[in-house]
C-alpha cells in the first residue's frame, strides 16, 4: 500500500489512494527533523470517531427497536413488557439489521464516492467531515425509505449542502439536515404520516387475525390529531424515555441519546452551552404553551389544543428534538463559536422547534428546520456578539485613564481600578 | 454574403452563452423562478418576452431621439407596458388556460429587469436593426435558461414535459414508476429553481473560467 500511494503521488487520483492509505494504516511519513513539533491528539479524525462511538448506542438500539415497532404491529404490543422478553431478541434484531444496515451502508457509501469524486477534481486531500453526516443520515429517517430515495438526498446534501460552499468546514448548513430537509420536501408521503414509522406499514403488512393494514403514528402525530388519550394509554413515561415508541430510526431513545451527550461533553467534543440552552429554550416555549392552556385561553376544539397541553418537559423524550439537540445542534462547523453566542443559538433551537411542533401539524417535526434557520443566523448572532464585545471594550478604554509607563505617583496607579 | 455581419450576429449569440442576461448578468430572475414549473408556461413566458422585447426595442429605437432624457424611464414603461398588455389579451384569447397558469406573471413583464435594461443600455443609443437584434438576442439568452430550468423541473418534479407522461403513469405504476421511481416533490417549489439555476451557473462557469468574478 505504502508504495502505491507513493506511485500515484502527484497523479490526479492520488487524493483516493491518499484516503484509503490513512484510512488503513498509520502514515509512513513522520515530521523533518529539527525544529519543534507540538501535537494534539484531537484532530479531526479523533473529533469525528469519537461522535461515532456516541452515535453507536443509539445505532445498535434502533435495530431492536425497528424489529420491535414491527412485531408489535402485527401482533399487538405485548401485555406484560420485559425489556428481555420482548425487546432485546435475535427475532427484532435480526429484522433490525437487514432495515437500518442498508440505509446505513448507502449514506456511507453514495457519501464518499462523491467526497471522493469531489476530491480528485479539486486536488485536495479526501476530508473526514462525512464519517459523521453519514452516520447520522440513517438516523433521522423513517426506517422504510426507498433506498434510491436516500441515495439522491445524499448526493444533494453533500454537494449543494457542503462541497459547493468549499467542503468541510465551510459549510453554512449541516449536511445532514440538509439531506433529511431534502427528501421532506421531495418525498413528503414517505417522509410523515402513520404509515411511515414502521417497517411493513407501507407494503400493506396487515395485523395477525385481522385484514387491516399496520400503521405507526408518532406520539406527536396523535397529539397533532388532539388525540392524548391514545397516547396515555398507548405509550408509558418510560417508554418514551427509553424510546420503545415509533419514530425515525434512530430518534427515540431519549435514555442513549443522553448518555451519548454526556460522553460528547465529557470528552469535550460537543458544547455543553448549546445542548442545556437548547433545553431551556424548549421548556420556555413549552411552558408558555402549557400556560396558554392553564389560563383557559384556548377551547379544547382547537387544533393546536393536543400539542399545547402536551406538558413542557414531555416534549424533550418524543420526537426528535433530543436527538437534534445533542447530535445537530452541537455541530461546531455551522453553530455560534462565541460563547455567548452558543447560548443564544441554542436557545432559539430549542424554542423555535417546540413553536413549529406545535404550530404546524404538517411539520409534526420542526426541529430539523429549526437548526436548519439558526445554521443560517450563527454567523450574524456570532457577529453581533463580537461586536458587543468590541464595543464594551472600547468604553472601558474610553473611561480608563492611561498612564505612562514609568509613573510614580501610588495614589494615581490605583486609579484605573476603580473605572 | 453573409445574412448578418459579424458584429451583429454577436448581438444575438453573445447573450445566449457568455453574456447571458439571467447566468451572468443575474438579471430577470424573479420571473425564472416563479413560471418554470412546467415547460410550456416556461416555453410561452420565453415567446411573450421575445415578442415584448424585439418589438419594444425598435420602437424605443425609433424614438430615440424624441425622448427628452428627462422622461425616458417613464416613455419606456408607456411603450413596454402597451406590448405586455397586448400580449395579456393575446394570451386570454387563445391560450385562457394557460394565461391562468401564468397569472400576474405576464403583467410583470414590465418589471423584468432585461427588458428596461436592455431599452436603457441599448436602444437608446443604437440603430433601429441592431436594436432588433439585441432584442432577439436577449430575450432568446432568458427563454434558453427559462427552457432548461422548466425542462429539470417539471420531468423531475412531475415526469411530464409539456404535459405529456414521458416517465409513466405515476398512479397506473407504468413505466419508471413500476419500480418504485417518484417524483420528486422538491423541484415543484420554487427554491428549487434557484438551485437549479445556480447549477447552470456553475456548469457555465466551470466550462469558460474567464466568466469567474476575481473575488
Amino acid at each position: 500500500m505504502h508504495e502505491i500511494k507513493l506511485k500515484y503521488q502527484g497523479k490526479k487520483m492520488a487524493p483516493a489512494f491518499n484516503a484509503f492509505h490513512t484510512f488503513l494504516y498509520a502514515p509512513n511519513e513522520t515530521t523533518h527533523a529539527g525544529g519543534t513539533h507540538v501535537k494534539g491528539a484531537d484532530d479531526l479524525k479523533r473529533t469525528m470517531n469519537t461522535v461515532i462511538m456516541a452515535l453507536v448506542p443509539v445505532l445498535l438500539f434502533s435495530f431492536f427497536n425497528t424489529g420491535y415497532q414491527h412485531y408489535s404491529a402485527i401482533n399487538g404490543f405485548p401485555e406484560n413488557f420485559s425489556v428481555m422478553e420482548h425487546f432485546l431478541t435475535w427475532d427484532n434484531f435480526w429484522l433490525g439489521l437487514i432495515t437500518v444496515l442498508p440505509l446505513v451502508i448507502v449514506s456511507y457509501g453514495v457519501g464518499l464516492i462523491v467526497e471522493f469524486i469531489f476530491a480528485v477534481i479539486k486536488g485536495h486531500e479526501v476530508e473526514e467531515g462525512y464519517l459523521v453526516t453519514g452516520m447520522l443520515v440513517p438516523l433521522i429517517v423513517p426506517v422504510d425509505t426507498p433506498l434510491w430515495m436516500l441515495a439522491v438526498a445524499v448526493v444533494f446534501g453533500v454537494v449543494i449542502g457542503k462541497e459547493v460552499f468549499g467542503g468541510t468546514g465551510m459549510n453554512i448548513l449541516n449536511p445532514a439536515l440538509t439531506i433529511r430537509a431534502f427528501l421532506f420536501f421531495a418525498y413528503p408521503t414517505w417522509m410523515s404520516g402513520d404509515k411511515v414509522w414502521v417497517h411493513g406499514a407501507k407494503e400493506g403488512v396487515t395485523q395477525a387475525g385481522s385484514a387491516d393494514a399496520i400503521t405507526g403514528e408518532t406520539i406527536l402525530g396523535y397529539l397533532a390529531q388532539n388525540n392524548e388519550t391514545i397516547v396515555s394509554s398507548k405509550f408509558s413515561l418510560s417508554d418514551m424515555f427509553f424510546g420503545f415508541i415509533p419514530g425515525s430510526v434512530g430518534e427515540t431513545s431519549t435514555f442513549l441519546i443522553l448518555l451519548g451527550g454526556l460522553f460528547l461533553i465529557f470528552s469535550k467534543i460537543a458544547s455543553w452551552r448549546i445542548m442545556v440552552s437548547a433545553v431551556i429554550g424548549s421548556l420556555v416555549m413549552g411552558l408558555i404553551f402549557n400556560g396558554v392552556v392553564d389560563a383557559g385561553l384556548i377551547p379544547e376544539y382547537s387544533k393546536f389544543y393536543g400539542l399545547m397541553q402536551f406538558e413542557f418537559w414531555k416534549h424533550l423524550i418524543v420526537g426528535g428534538l433530543a436527538f437534534g439537540i445533542v447530535y445537530m445542534a452541537t455541530d461546531p462547523v455551522t453553530g455560534s463559536q462565541t460563547t455567548r453566542g452558543k447560548w443564544i443559538y441554542g436557545f432559539f433551537i430549542g424554542f423555535i422547534s417546540v413553536m413549529i411542533r406545535v404550530f404546524n401539524p404538517g411539520y409534526p417535526e420542526g426541529v430539523f428546520l429549526a437548526i436548519l434557520l439558526m445554521n443560517v443566523f450563527a454567523p450574524t448572532i456570532d457577529h453581533y456578539v463580537v461586536r458587543g464585545n468590541v464595543k464594551r471594550r472600547m468604553k472601558r478604554l474610553k473611561n480608563a485613564t492611561i498612564f505612562p509607563k514609568d509613573s510614580e505617583g501610588k495614589t494615581a496607579e490605583l486609579q484605573p481600578e476603580t473605572v | 454574403m453573409a445574412l448578418l455581419s459579424k458584429k451583429d450576429a454577436n448581438l444575438i449569440l453573445d447573450p445566449l452563452a457568455d453574456n447571458n442576461p439571467i447566468t451572468i448578468q443575474v438579471l430577470g430572475i424573479c420571473s425564472a423562478l416563479a413560471i418554470t414549473a412546467e415547460l410550456q408556461a416556461s416555453f410561452v413566458m420565453a415567446v411573450s418576452v421575445i415578442f415584448v422585447m424585439g418589438v419594444g426595442n425598435v420602437v424605443i429605437s425609433l424614438l430615440r431621439n424624441v425622448i427628452p432624457s428627462k422622461i425616458r424611464i417613464i416613455a419606456q414603461l408607456i411603450v413596454v407596458a402597451t406590448l405586455v398588455i397586448v400580449v395579456d389579451q393575446v394570451l386570454k384569447a387563445f391560450a385562457y388556460e394557460l394565461s391562468k397558469t401564468l397569472s400576474v406573471f405576464v403583467g410583470l413583464i414590465i418589471t423584468n429587469c432585461i427588458i428596461m435594461g436592455r431599452f436603457e443600455a441599448f436602444a437608446l443609443g443604437n440603430g433601429v436593426w441592431r436594436s432588433f437584434l439585441d432584442g432577439i438576442g436577449n430575450a432568446l439568452g432568458y427563454g434558453v435558461i427559462l427552457i432548461m430550468v422548466g425542462f429539470f423541473r417539471e420531468l423531475l418534479g412531475s415526469g411530464t414535459l409539456f404535459g405529456y407522461q414521458v416517465l409513466g403513469d405515476p398512479i397506473a405504476k407504468t413505466g419508471l414508476y413500476a419500480f418504485g421511481y417518484e417524483n420528486n416533490g422538491f423541484m415543484i417549489i420554487p427554491p428549487a429553481a434557484l438551485i437549479v439555476v445556480g447549477i447552470i451557473i456553475w456548469v457555465q462557469r466551470s466550462r469558460n473560467k474567464a466568466l469567474i468574478e476575481e473575488a
